[in-house]
């Protein structure tokens, strides 16, 4: 077991991939010379060379449909788009070819494609840095969308993203990359398909993804103290969903909170709570419950951007408003 | 230095050749016509009516390991590249037996054989994936080229310029070639560029570039190898403007608000096909029984590929989903989703 | 000849306003011609021919609106012989050919198998508990049995069981008397000798196995209608069916209100001792809501009995289709002649109501007669 942060664990996941296959390539925007904007890929570019650690111009268009591209004639590239907030720029490439190329094409092309970004607000960088569209793409056929909230998951989701012969989207939340915790020596790849149940409970379940996966469970230690035990579920693939874990969970506890930093209209944490509307609905004691973020742009000021987004506090009063008056 | 003008043997055989390429492009898009107007054919339908020059003047020069992008105004390209008339004409109609299993239509052919990768309705759209295309080749060390075909439209487009400084930059073998119909729809290309010469915008990335007359099929041709080979070579980027005509509308529902008869008359003098044809007659390399021959075989090429696609079948509403993701069993989630 | 028609011009399309022929009849045109101008939202577009040959007659009309595949005109191929003038054919409803077969709705994706038990609407819920309705009691109609508001509402307003009684019964009788004509006899029955032997045959046996003097007079009625068989059937459609078996419909009322009359199947048959089992547990049943529907259904003819309550006469309703009804009154002790003397005895009325489109009064008293001496000879019966 070592002591590791997220960053170091995706660095490692990277080097691995490197290592193992010779298809496989990084480009993005200082992913070389400047180390990676959060530092994920630091000595990548002295240990692998300039031909396969890719500095690319700002040219987000090209460089992810280059990426498309060399996906398509046999290579396995790793695109990095610096931000969530600067991968608008290339949606077309993304949405229009790599999402669509296997089904226009009457199944004859596969697009092999990593594209990894960061995303979502809690530094004070203000509405343009802050975003959280993880639902844009999760609203996509022809793609996959997944949110490693876990060491283990940064770790090993990379490789089975590598191996997986369709587009996977990897959204890192910025605040997680110095996130600090244990890997177990030798840990590796891991499942792309399935949520996981991190803290089981009875009472309500928890359902949230990236960071906020880190603020449900914060909020589950608070329920403890008044004796509401929550189940948390970290969501780990955003598309496909796995409905299964979710109604298992919710059959047992008859209660929902989704938590989703992107804004409430039009969410992902409304889809889940459309889904557990349909597979559920006899099931349920009480409306499932939402934390998103707040109908403004995330603004800088930080008790400002702090009651933009979701907090465990938020969390906590969601849930017990599901469970009608206390005394 | 290669001669490549000598390698293109301008002898009766090879002169045919061509002839019979541009007059089966041309009759292909002419029964598409009639198709679309009977509801055959449905949605978007761009023709190549007096651009056929550039595909098969082009296609002469690239080769089959070769990769191919082009736009969706690609029947030509298709035609040109060696993809059936009854698979292509099984797409429009949307039919199973199409190149796309019917998927994609008109704006979407794909072919893995021929490397034909599309068939891209967004303008420029393709750019970036010719890029990419080509630095894998660069990458496995393989000495193919991408030949990229866009429009004058592409220019204006971020995509566009974003590729071309990608492409110089990191010295990827990628054959540009812009076929300048003037015309970005309905807008005039005085109207969208400042720098109506488009061999400067590749210039200024640093790329070779030079204007070919587009409505010539042997000086395309011509032109195309010599690009080719440059790129082979030197695994850089290379850029021709092929400076043509589209006789006809941007597509089947177009008044042609924004050009006159008189221009669109004055081109038709230029066609591709009667320019060759009569080069051929002055130079006795076609005989009085070449055209007929060449118009009947197509004909019964063409009927046969309509024959075809008519009696072909309709993919069942069951698959719909068929084909979105790859379909694999992984843990309790089954198949795609 | 082949038609010249409005062709699709674009996806969204579906008709388009004829402007002017550049052509006239008699004129020749060749494939890939311009020969008409039609307007499009988008503007006037010039429409080509695809057949070669004679432009004959001309069908669209400046200014008409004509659907997509609508036929504009005639075109008389080469080598075809000019046609006698023909009306223009009416405008074609559609002209596009083979579309793609009508689509099944893609199948819907599949959904998580819902918990077991019964589902309720939440909206049910809140229902039931207002109104204060018992869920388990209800039958859901919602999706896959679920309980719904609807379902609650409904069970509001349904009736009691006893109300719903007191309907069917009040139904049944105004029936009767509405369309059967009653007649009405009634006999004292001296029970005395009943009462005296079964008073002896019941030392024989234990409190369980007592026979009431109810089933003596079950019996009597059961085996005089041997010979009077008009009184046991149905009236149906117009006609008397008599009934070959017996089944006597004993009436009993029930301890919440309302009356059964369930059937003792061939009471004829049936000794004593059988028939007094029937009847308790006939009673008992009936009492607790045990009884079969064709118990119910298939009485020929009813007996029924105040017994210890009431009056010492009654006068009886027939159920229909049955054609009869006897009554017994309450047993109360009065004088009886015998033998000169005036004697206490335990007496009895017996009263017959008769469907007159069947039976009449004469064979009626004969019937009530023959019951009465029937039940001076209760070890016969």
């Amino acid at each position: 077991m070592t002591t590791t942060t997220y960053r170091d664990a995706v660095r490692v996941a990277h080097r691995e991939a490197l290592q193992r296959d010779p298809r496989v390539f990084l480009m993005g925007e200082d992913v070389g010379r400047y180390g990676g904007s959060y530092a994920c890929t630091k000595g990548l570019i002295e240990e692998f060379g300039p031909e396969r650690i890719r500095d690319t111009p700002l040219s987000e268009v090209a460089f992810v449909g280059a990426g498309i591209g060399a996906a398509l004639a046999g290579m396995r590239p790793i695109v990095e788009i610096m931000t969530v907030n600067f991968s608008m720029l290339a949606l077309d490439q993304i949405v229009n070819n790599a999402a669509t190329i296997r089904h226009m094409s009457g199944g004859q092309f596969s697009i092999p494609l990593v594209i990894r970004m960061a995303t979502g607000a809690g530094r004070q960088v203000a509405a343009q840095h802050s975003h959280s569209l993880e639902s844009w793409y999760a609203h996509v056929p022809g793609i996959r969308v997944v949110a490693p909230a876990t060491l283990a998951d940064a770790r090993g989701m990379l490789w089975t993203a590598l191996e997986d012969p369709d587009p996977v989207v990897i959204f890192e939340h910025a605040m997680l990359y110095s996130l600090e915790g244990d890997l177990p020596e030798g840990s590796g790849s891991v499942d792309i398909d399935r949520a996981a149940v991190l803290r089981p409970g009875r009472d309500v379940t928890l359902i949230a993804y990236s960071e906020n996966l880190h603020k449900a469970l914060a909020a589950a230690e608070l329920l403890a103290q008044d004796r509401i035990e929550a189940e948390v579920i970290d969501l780990r693939t955003l598309r496909p969903l796995d409905d299964a874990t979710i109604m298992t969970s919710v059959r047992k506890t008859r209660r929902a909170v989704v938590v989703d930093e992107g804004w409430r209209s039009g969410s992902l944490a409304a889809e889940i709570a459309a889904r557990i509307m349909e597979q559920a609905f006899y099931d349920l004691d009480a409306p499932v419950g939402r934390v998103c973020s707040e109908e403004v742009p995330i603004p800088y000021p930080k008790h400002l951007e702090d009651a933009a987004i979701p907090q465990p506090h938020k969390i906590v009063a969601t849930v017990k408003n599901l469970f009608g008056s206390h005394g | 230095m290669i001669d490549h003008a000598s390698k293109v043997h301008l002898d009766r055989k090879h002169l045919l050749r061509l002839l019979r390429e541009m007059l089966r492009i041309r009759r292909f898009e002419e029964r598409c016509v009639e198709l679309y107007s009977g509801g055959k054919i449905r949605g978007f339908l761009h023709l190549y009516i007096g651009e056929e020059a550039n595909a098969v003047g082009a296609m002469q020069a690239i080769g089959p390991k070769d990769a191919v992008v082009t736009t969706y105004r690609e029947h030509g390209h298709a035609l040109a590249r060696g993809i059936s008339a009854r698979a292509l004409m099984a797409e429009m109609f949307g039919k199973m037996e199409g190149t796309s299993r019917g998927r994609g239509g008109s704006m979407h052919v794909f072919d893995a054989a021929t490397r034909f990768y599309g068939g891209n309705a967004i303008v420029a759209g393709g750019m970036p994936l010719a890029v990419g295309i080509a630095l894998a080749a660069k990458m496995r060390g393989e000495r193919n080229i991408t030949a990229c075909f866009f429009g004058d439209g592409a220019v204006a487009e971020g995509a566009f310029h974003e590729s071309l400084n990608l492409a110089s930059l990191w010295k990827l073998p990628v054959l540009f070639i812009c076929e300048n119909n003037r015309y970005a729809m309905g807008t005039a290309i005085e109207r969208a560029q400042a720098q109506i010469d488009l061999t400067k915008h590749a210039e200024s990335y640093a790329i070779r570039a030079e204007a070919v007359d587009g409505m010539d099929v042997v000086a395309v041709e011509v032109a195309t190898h010599r690009a080719a080979d440059l790129v082979r070579e030197t695994g850089e980027p290379y850029f021709l403007e092929n400076r043509t005509y589209r006789f006809r509308a941007h597509s089947m529902y177009d008044p042609e608000l924004y050009r006159s008869k008189a221009e669109v008359e004055e081109w038709k003098k230029r066609d591709p096909i009667t320019l060759l044809e009569a080069w051929m007659r002055d130079s006795n390399l076609l005989h009085p029984e070449d055209m007929p021959k060449l118009e009947a075989e197509v004909a019964a090429e063409i009927d046969d590929a309509v024959a075809f696609a008519e009696a072909g079948q309709w993919e069942p509403v069951a698959d719909l989903c068929k084909d979105v993701m790859t379909v694999r069993k992984v843990g309790v989630l089954e198949a795609a989703k | 000849m082949v038609e010249f028609r409005m062709p699709s011009l674009g996806a969204d399309m579906e008709a388009g306003t004829f402007v002017e022929w550049l052509k006239k009849p008699g004129d020749r045109v060749s494939r890939g011609e311009i020969i008409a101008v039609v307007e499009t939202q988008k503007g006037a577009i010039e429409i080509e021919v695809f057949q070669s040959g004679t432009l004959e007659t001309l069908i669209a009309k400046p200014g008409q609106k004509l659907p997509v595949g609508a036929p504009m005109a005639i075109i008389r191929g080469d080598g075809e012989a000019a046609a006698a003038f023909a009306p223009p054919p009416a405008p074609a409803v559609k002209a596009l050919e083979t579309r793609p077969p009508p689509a099944k709705a893609p199948v819907a994706p599949a959904l998580a198998t819902p918990s077991a038990g019964i589902h309720t609407s939440p909206a049910a819920r809140r229902r039931a508990a207002e109104l204060g309705i018992d869920l388990q009691k209800l039958v859901g109609t919602g999706p896959d049995g679920a309980v719904t508001s609807a379902d609650v509402e409904r069970a509001a307003a349904a009736p009691s069981a006893a109300a719903a009684m007191r309907q069917a019964i009040g139904a049944a009788m105004a029936r009767s008397k509405r369309e059967i004509p009653h007649y009405y006899l009634a006999h004292s029955i001296d029970l005395d000798p009943c009462l005296r032997w079964l008073a002896s045959e019941n030392e024989k046996r234990s409190v369980a196995e007592r026979i009431l003097y109810g089933a003596l007079l079950l019996k009597a009625v059961a085996l005089a209608l041997h010979d009077y068989p008009e009184f046991n059937g149905y009236y149906v459609d117009g006609a008397f069916r008599p009934s070959a078996q017996i089944h006597l419909g004993v009436a009993v009322a029930l301890p919440k209100g309302g009356l059964v009359a369930p059937a003792i199947h061939d009471a004829d048959r049936l000794p004593l001792p059988q028939l007094m089992v029937a009847l308790r547990d006939l009673v008992n049943r009936a009492r607790r809501g045990g009884l079969r529907s064709s118990e119910l259904a298939d009485s020929t003819i009813t007996v029924t009995s105040l017994g210890e309550q009431g009056a010492e006469s009654l006068f009886p309703v027939i159920y229909p289709p049955q054609v009869a009804i006897f009554g017994f009154g309450m047993v109360l002790d009065r004088p009886w002649v015998v033998d000169g003397t005036v004697v206490p005895r335990h007496v009895i009325s017996a009263s017959l109501a008769g469907d007159h489109r069947v039976s009449d009064g004469h064979r009626g008293g004969r019937f009530l007669t023959a019951v009465a001496q029937m039940l001076q000879k209760p070890e016969a019966l």
